[in-house]
């Protein structure tokens, strides 16, 4: 569970949020919608702790949260086997029973994600669907019970979105992973998520997924 | 060629060297700082100047400018965009720097070709010692902090969202680039130190798929390199630094076509 309470961030003199009071649940797949800069990223920063609040609180119940990030800077030149890339997230142990249970995690990730074959390619050489799940592979390999994904769908063909987003829904449904998804898409929000907070007037409210609409993505004037 | 006491010290330097350059190298070009690791071997030209100038050893003067500024490029600018050109700036800076303190000094002409091109004669038993424990006191380093700096260098944007100590990471990984340099301008010479500094890992990323596998290609390649340089130079009579390169060069490009092979099959 993850509670934020009167949550404020400013930027120097700039406020990019205030007074943001939602609840998440165990189980629960969220989307969290609303134009560019509204802040949607800050507050997940905030929540995983790269960020600091202005004020305000945020109680979670010591949960492992895995985040996978907007941008990543991989390239065709990119070394990296998809296995060895999911594989930095590990912790480095010399213990031969640990070695054998990161291995046996390792495969079992790759297997839910649905990478077994491909995972001796270059992440470099991969479709932009492949990458995006070896991303969520890598988060995934702290046995997180929250998973937050920021943009994960954005660049790519509706086809490749939908199988990306069932598989979310997979491990939504099958290990009751939590899942916060920072989205511009409303088709994806109605489709998969169960609840939505949009970002309005510098504050956010709770709102119906069906209702999330082309509109609440744009500037505010 | 072992009969000669100067080349069993430029032997055991440069294999010293080669594995420093070799393993610092995989983290250079994962880390995109080819770039920087040209500027610091430049301004490890001006620090060894401002040594024989001072009158204190090159090697030291080196450390001196190259930690200094690797630190200095490191807070300065954590966008790459600057850094290129706040690099490019240090770098015109310390070139100058570099030919005025050797203008000042009464020190021959030849001490900067050596400082600049390499040498593989007149390094001392003493000197020798003093690179092995850098070597030893980087490479330490590298084992103490290969699991998160591995991760920070494959995958910043992932190991920040992990919640890694990215900045340590970086400051650490400047500090032990500038030692390296630092070590490997000894033999190949402060202009030429990038090419170890890059070359061979640069090789071994278009090979294997793994940073332990990318490490040993890339630590194999800059031995051979300087083993086969030192022979062909002690044979030849040319410098060091050409034989090198240039199968440095070769395998660079030999790696690269072994890529667009296996894309195309």
């Amino acid at each position: 569970m993850i509670k934020v309470e009167n949550l404020s961030k400013r930027f120097g003199n700039q406020l990019v949020f205030e007074n943001l009071n939602f609840q998440i649940n165990d189980g629960d797949f969220i989307s969290l919608v609303g134009p560019n800069g509204s802040g949607k990223t800050t507050l997940v920063k905030i929540i995983i702790g790269l960020e600091k609040s202005s004020s305000g609180t945020i109680k979670t119940s010591g949960q492992t949260i895995g985040y996978v990030p907007q941008f990543r800077n991989i390239d065709s030149d990119y070394p990296l086997s998809i296995e060895q890339f999911i594989r930095l997230n590990l912790k480095i142990t010399l213990n031969p029973e640990k070695r054998r249970q990161n291995n046996d995690l390792i495969n079992t990730i790759l297997q839910r994600t649905g990478l077994t074959e491909i995972k001796d390619r270059p992440l470099g050489l991969v479709s932009g669907g492949e990458k995006q799940k070896a991303y969520l592979a890598q988060a995934l390999l702290n046995d997180p019970k929250t998973l937050i994904l920021d943009e994960s769908t954005a660049s790519l063909d509706v086809e490749v979105k939908n199988q990306l987003m069932d598989l979310v829904q997979e491990l939504n449904h099958k290990y009751q992973l939590t899942v916060i998804f920072i989205t511009h898409d409303y088709d994806l929000t109605k489709k998969y998520t169960k609840r939505a907070l949009l970002f309005k007037n510098k504050t956010i409210e709770p709102i119906d997924v069906q209702k999330v609409s082309k509109d609440m993505f744009e500037m505010e004037g | 060629m072992f009969g000669y006491e100067f080349m069993r010290e430029a032997f055991i330097a440069s294999t010293f060297i080669a594995i420093t350059a070799g393993l610092v190298g995989v983290f250079v070009v994962s880390r995109n700082m080819s770039f920087l690791s040209h500027t610091l071997s430049e301004i490890g030209f001006a620090g060894a100047s401002f040594g024989i100038l001072i009158g204190i050893s090159p090697l030291v003067g080196m450390i001196l400018f190259t930690l200094i500024s690797s630190i200095a490029v490191g807070s300065l600018s954590t966008e790459s965009s600057r850094r290129e050109a706040s690099i490019s700036a240090i770098s015109s800076l310390f070139i100058g720097l570099g030919i005025l303190f050797l203008s000042l000094s009464s020190e021959s002409s030849s001490y900067a070709t050596n400082i600049l091109f390499g040498s593989i004669v007149g390094i001392s038993a003493k000197e020798v010692h003093q690179l092995m424990i850098l070597a030893i006191f980087v490479i330490l380093i590298f084992i103490i902090f290969y699991k998160p700096l591995s991760f920070d260098s494959f995958d910043h944007i992932g190991a920040q969202a992990a919640g890694l100590k990215t900045r340590l990471l970086s400051i650490t990984f400047l500090v032990t680039l500038a030692l390296s340099v630092s070590i490997g301008a000894q033999i190949v010479g402060s202009l030429l130190v990038f090419v170890l500094l890059t070359l061979p890992a640069a090789t071994a990323k278009y090979i294997v798929h793994s940073v332990p596998k990318m490490i040993i290609v890339s630590v194999g390649l800059s031995l051979i390199g300087v083993w086969l340089g030192l022979y062909l130079a002690f044979i030849t009579n040319w410098p060091v630094t050409f034989f090198i390169s240039t199968f440095e060069v070769i395998a660079y490009f030999l790696g690269l076509s072994y890529k667009n092979w296996r894309l195309n099959h």
